[in-house]
């Protein structure tokens, strides 16, 4: 089962690569990772999907919990949350081709950020499945280009507690 | 008043009682050396290699309990600490190892003697700094010793480039250190440990396996109060060997691959394991799914990721493992357990270690050694290890009686460990005897370090047990590969006599075993250090031996 681990670091040098390097350390896999500022620049959220049982799970958070940079981590799995990954996608559109993809970009409240000659560059934000639908959708006019941020995660109402 | 970085370094190691440095110089870390030139309180040992300054920085620690300190320039220096930092690491030992790194502004260009050295260690440190800024060092320096020292210790790592040792700044040591989240657990849980004393106060076989962690917490006393009182016989870790007296009625001696019949047969068939700052390693619980299966396992140990890891406890417990044990002994009545104790009295007295003796024709046996060198020695030294079959001979024949005696590379299994941990050792504890039980194989990993013995007149006692083998693969290949030796006869090897000769330290030769005792007496009586070559039968093995991967109550051997 994946969880989403919401951490977070000291904005130190070295934090991304002791997080990155305990996980492959001790054979967890990590889904996805993302990782940007807080509201405090001395602090940054990395958002880490993992896959593994329960057990896998309280491992990987206590072994995160003894590196030192490591200020907080909150399995948010099971709390109300919202996420988001951000993809780009650039498909091919020829002239015939536009008007449907313009409407599947309607569809999915997507946007087209860049147009080229015989391509859409088209900016989609969602949670996995919307994203993963999108992909598919436009798949089949030819992709020529993807790119995807890993999930991002905020947990809903008051600010999370421990 | 202005001083230089290098200067304000060494304010800041006397700040935290550092009384001695063991390391290798270097260009990236002449200033620092030459503000140790004018250093009144720090005494700097230059041992030959850099590997041999971790290890004894290591050895120091372990025998003394406080934080080893080592020293190397930037590249080749910083990456040869490297195995002696995964070593302690694997190990929980408390050390400081600080680098010399290029000068900033050459940082990156793949500069003369550049390694990335904080990079390459980060597995194997708990925590490390590259520091970027002079105003920074005596907050990393003070944050360095506290995180290697306290909760479960091990190495931190201290990269600092040259050009920061050699500008001036001001020496002020902060009162506060920028560690937010770094809690250490002291007390336990009550409730668990309200729960554990009545598992413990119900069960019929009790049997204590305690860990290193009990050696790092200093909690020998608490755990020998609660063997006693409620009669519960102890199994130890290899790591564990010297925090209960090996000399206890209770005492089990070590678990595991190569541990006691007595001590498997105990574990294997109890209805309580406590476990006490151990982490359920492959060396002591063989088949994970078969280990002491019949028994609620209590865990206590003060890192919580310990708990659960290997094998799953009934009853966990984080917490200093000192503490913990003293808020169990409050609940615990005095009991008695005379038909498991008779149980496991029958077992030593059946399936005791035992060995083929010498007779008066044969060659020495290794294990004879060991035990000669514990009766001259009525188990007061501290011994050193390397690691094979030296190691396992050492753990199970020598009976420890006090803690921080008995000091081997367990997790790691670093071969040439012994002679420069048997140096900081012995520098740590002059008021003992240091012996460093080696191998001939062992021995030549580190044997430089013997100039580093002989310089500061270390009387340390190298015994080697020379099978001219490497021992414990050879062992292994005669058990697994059917005697297909490979890579492993030493014959080639060096006189050890006149190796110790060359080298100014006094060479002594035993190869029968009536000359064992005497070769011994003039060991220890000599006053500074000595090489004793024991010329060992060849194929002996460690036995009793769990094959790997198996149940441990399925030993070889020792029936």
């Amino acid at each position: 089962m994946k969880h989403t681990l919401s951490v977070l670091v000291e904005n130190h040098p070295g934090v991304l690569t002791r997080v990155a390097g305990l996980f492959s350390r001790r054979g967890y896999n990590i889904e996805s990772l993302a990782v940007g500022e807080t509201e405090n620049p001395a602090i940054s959220r990395m958002t880490i999907v993992v896959g593994g049982d329960d057990r896998v799970i309280e491992q990987v958070t206590k072994q995160l919990h003894k590196l030192i940079d490591v200020l907080k981590i909150n399995d948010i799995t099971n709390d109300e949350h919202v996420d988001r990954e951000l993809m780009l996608i650039k498909v091919n559109a020829d002239a015939a081709a536009r008007g449907e993809i313009m409407q599947i970009v309607d569809i999915f409240r997507a946007r087209i950020v860049d147009i080229g000659r015989k391509s859409l560059i088209i900016e989609a934000t969602g949670d996995q499945s919307k994203i993963n639908a999108i992909e598919a959708s436009l798949r089949p006019f030819g992709i020529l280009e993807l790119v995807r941020t890993g999930k991002i995660a905020i947990v809903r109402g008051q600010k999370h507690k421990e | 008043m202005k001083m230089t970085g290098a200067q304000i370094l060494l304010k800041c190691l006397e700040r935290e009682g550092v009384e001695v440095i063991f390391g290798y110089p270097g260009g990236t870390v002449l200033p620092i050396y030459d503000a140790l030139f004018d250093s009144k309180n720090l005494k700097h040992i230059l041992v030959r290699h850099e590997q041999g300054a971790a290890h004894a920085a290591d050895g120091y620690a372990r025998a003394t309990g406080r934080t080893g300190v080592c020293l190397a320039t930037s590249g080749p220096g910083a990456t040869n600490l490297v195995t002696g930092i995964a070593t302690a690491h694997m190990d929980s030992i408390p050390m400081v190892a600080i680098t010399g790194q290029v000068v900033s502004p050459l940082i990156g260009r793949d500069s003369f003697q550049e390694a990335d050295i904080f990079g390459i260690t980060l597995p194997i440190t708990k925590h490390s700094y590259l520091v970027k800024d002079l105003a920074e060092l005596p907050r990393v320096i003070k944050e360095a010793f506290h995180i290697a020292s306290t909760g479960r210790p091990g190495p931190v790592l201290v990269d600092i480039p040259k050009d920061l040792t050699m500008i001036q700044g001001t020496f002020k040591y902060p009162e506060k250190m920028s560690l937010p989240r770094y809690k250490l657990p002291s007390s336990g849980d009550a409730r668990r440990i309200k729960e554990a004393a009545s598992v413990i106060s119900q069960s019929k076989r009790p049997v204590i396996y305690a860990g290193g962690g009990v050696i790092t917490a200093g909690a020998s006393a608490e755990l020998t109060e609660l063997a006693h009182r409620c009669q519960i016989p102890v199994t130890t870790t290899l790591m564990a060997m010297s925090c209960f007296n090996g000399e206890d009625s209770l005492s089990l001696g070590m678990l595991g691959m190569h541990g006691t019949r007595y001590a498997n047969y105990a574990v294997s068939d109890c209805d309580c394991l406590i476990a006490v700052g151990a982490r359920f390693d492959d060396r002591v619980t063989g088949k994970v799914d078969t280990f002491a299966t019949k028994a609620n396992i209590i865990h206590i140990d003060i890192d919580p990721a310990e708990l659960g890891k290997n094998v799953q406890p009934h009853v966990p417990i984080t917490g200093d493992v000192k503490v913990v044990l003293g808020e169990l002994l409050q609940h615990m009545e005095p009991q008695e357990h005379p038909e498991w104790l008779a149980q496991i009295g029958e077992w030593k007295e059946k399936y005791p270690l035992r060995y083929e003796s010498c007779g008066s024709e044969g060659r020495i046996k290794p294990q004879f050694v060991v035990e000669q060198i514990y009766q001259m020695t009525s188990g007061k030294a501290v011994i050193t290890t390397e690691v094979g079959q030296n190691q396992m001979w050492a753990a199970q024949y020598y009976r420890y009686t006090e803690p921080r005696t008995f000091i081997s590379s367990g997790g790691l299994g670093t071969m040439g460990f012994g002679l420069p941990a048997a140096i900081g050792a012995q520098l740590g504890r002059p008021d003992k005897i240091v012996f460093d039980i080696a191998g001939d194989g062992s021995i030549l990993m580190n044997s430089q370090e013997l100039a580093t013995a002989v310089h500061y007149q270390v009387p340390v006692k190298v015994a080697i047990l020379n099978n001219q083998f490497l021992g414990m693969v050879r062992q292994w290949q005669e058990i697994f590969n059917d005697r297909r030796y490979s890579s492993t006869d030493l014959t080639s090897a060096p006189d050890f006599v006149k190796l110790a000769e060359a080298y100014g330290l006094v060479g002594i030769r035993a190869t029968r075993p009536e000359e064992v005792r005497p070769a011994l007496e003039k060991a220890i009586n000599t006053p500074g250090p000595v090489i004793i070559d024991f010329w060992v039968e060849r194929e002996e093995n460690v036995f009793p031996m769990v094959p790997p991967g198996g149940a441990i109550n399925a030993m070889l051997g020792g029936e």
